[in-house]
């Protein structure tokens, strides 16, 4: 009993702490991957090249002046990002990051819990994401804070309905598990569900953009019409939470999207080369070569993310709806029922 | 701990709480605060689902009613910019009657609730139909019928609410 909250413990501090730290590298990458998009150098003074750029910047939002408007409901604006970040961290705790660890003849999963209805959990976790915005841009006291915090709700409801039907295309074609270490274990032996769901992943994918309030899809937070959206009250730490917190939602939604369709801690020909280095099952190595696999996948798609901000223009409001209601359900419906013919005549569905 | 198990703490915990919140949803004056409330209620019960061993239903109502239908309430509540100052006062005449019904109900709920003794109490812990795959089988084998009529139910508000929603063609 102990050893096992020592091991959940140190999963979950490690998890947490994988998350900040991705987060804070996450937003010197961007900084600096705009630059290299817009041909600058990007921050290059704090530290060798800039490594400690999210540090300056974390004191700095720390030592900023807070500053609560008098009019505000003062519980809720604290509660606002509170609950975001929350939200934002919690979703990370069923997403496999390795392959089992066998230490002393015990077996030890790299996740902080494998609950069977992961797939599940993560859509509830994204819909109860919306109330960090929601809470916040109201108690503000603000119109513009208002209108991005409604900006954000009616996206983020019109989003998770393509993205549901999504995932359970998926379901149907990774063999009807909705825990997420068995979708990956699913695809160690055969190919990466991105094979069977190129169309189910590109909706997942646009969902997730949306879901992450992340360009073309930030109206929230859109400066041209609503001065900074839902945060515009939001000063110091708080202010802080909010983008940060947009970071580490960007983090884990690569890392479900690495585990959903492209294989998790997998790759190609991994069998061969732990054969080759003569690793068991089990062993810590093939863990960290999978983990560092899991990793390079989440930065592809971090880079991706990013490359689309400093890339596309803001969509219109009513182009997003138009979008999200009117071309993507009705995509996300098609592939669902591509899916089950798929799956009927390769004989893994019987009526 | 006072002969308890650690399920029977966790039930009377989330009990405790759910009733409180539940409470406060009546009591508190600004009607954002009482979605919030409702809300929490809601993860309450969410919880005792999981007690029960029907974490499919927990999640799911979470998703359902937490992530859609309250936020869907907050939306409305924020837009129309409630709060106490607004809030009409209802007629005397009015709170007598509602107390009335208020009443009524507690009483049917007593009369009702007077039989339950001779249920018999099944052990949850151990049961599982409440995980995913036990309750699709039981959805699409046994209650195949009556869950395909409950979902075109669904259809049919659906449709009803985007005619009502729908913008009339304005006329010359």
């Amino acid at each position: 009993m102990t050893a096992f909250i020592i091991y959940k413990a140190i999963m979950c501090g490690g998890v947490f702490l994988l998350c900040l730290a991705a987060a804070a590298y996450a937003t010197l990458w961007e900084r600096k991957f705009a630059a290299f998009l817009q041909d600058r150098k990007g921050p290059s003074r704090a530290g060798w090249g800039g490594i400690l750029q999210p540090v300056a910047d974390g004191v700095k939002m720390f030592m900023k002046e807070e500053i609560i408007p008098n009019v505000s409901n003062r519980s809720l604006f604290i509660l606002g990002p509170s609950l975001f970040m929350i939200t934002a961290v919690i979703t990370s705790s069923v997403v496999p990051w390795a392959k089992p660890v066998m230490i002393g003849g015990q077996v030890y999963d790299m996740q902080i819990t494998d609950i069977n209805i992961g797939v599940i959990y993560l859509l509830g976790v994204a819909s109860i994401g919306v109330y960090g915005i929601m809470i916040g841009g109201w108690s503000s006291n603000n119109k513009f804070a208002l209108l991005g915090a409604v900006r954000a709700s009616s996206q983020m409801i019109s989003y998770e309905i393509p993205m549901g039907i999504a995932l359970i295309a998926l379901i149907i074609s990774s063999g009807g598990s909705l825990s997420l270490k068995e979708i990956v274990e699913g695809q160690d032996a055969g190919f990466a569900n991105i094979v069977w769901q190129p169309l189910g992943f590109l909706i997942f994918f646009i969902c997730a953009l949306a879901e992450t309030n992340r360009a073309p899809f930030d109206l929230p937070e859109c400066e041209t019409e609503l001065v900074g959206g839902y945060h515009t009250e939001y000063s110091s730490m708080k202010l802080g939470l909010y983008l940060f917190a947009e970071y580490i939602n960007m983090f884990i939604s690569s890392a479900v999207m690495a585990t959903l369709y492209f294989g998790g801690y997998n790759f190609p020909f991994a069998h061969e080369l732990y054969e080759k280095l003569g690793l068991a099952d089990g062993s810590v190595w093939i863990s960290v070569i999978g983990f560092g696999a899991l990793m390079t996948k989440i930065f592809g798609f971090v880079c991706l993310f990013m490359w689309i901000r400093w890339t596309l223009p803001r969509f219109r409001y009513d182009q997003l709806m138009n979008l999200g209601w009117k071309s993507l359900l009705p995509l996300s419906l098609l592939n669902l029922v591509i899916t089950v013919a798929v799956e009927y005549f390769r004989g893994n569905i019987k009526l | 701990m006072l002969g308890l198990t650690i399920t029977q703490w966790l039930f009377g915990i989330l009990s405790l709480m759910a009733i409180m919140f539940a409470l406060m949803v009546v009591f508190t004056r600004s009607p954002v605060n009482s979605v919030l409330y409702l809300v929490l209620t809601f993860f309450c019960i969410a919880g005792h689902y999981l007690l029960l061993n029907a974490q499919f239903l927990a999640v799911v109502h979470i998703v359902v009613y937490a992530g859609a239908i309250m936020v869907l309430f907050l939306f409305i509540i924020m837009l129309m910019n409630l709060n106490t100052e607004t809030e009409q006062q209802k007629h005397i005449i009015a709170r007598i009657i509602s107390g009335v019904i208020g009443g009524l109900l507690l009483f049917v709920m007593v009369g009702a609730l007077k039989g339950a003794e001779q249920i018999n109490l099944v052990q949850s812990g151990a049961s599982q139909i409440g995980l995913v795959k036990n309750l699709g089988n039981v959805l699409f084998h046994e209650f195949l019928f009556p869950f395909e009529v409950a979902s075109i139910l669904l259809l049919a508000a659906l449709v009803g609410a985007i005619m009502i929603g729908k913008r009339e063609p304005i006329k010359n």
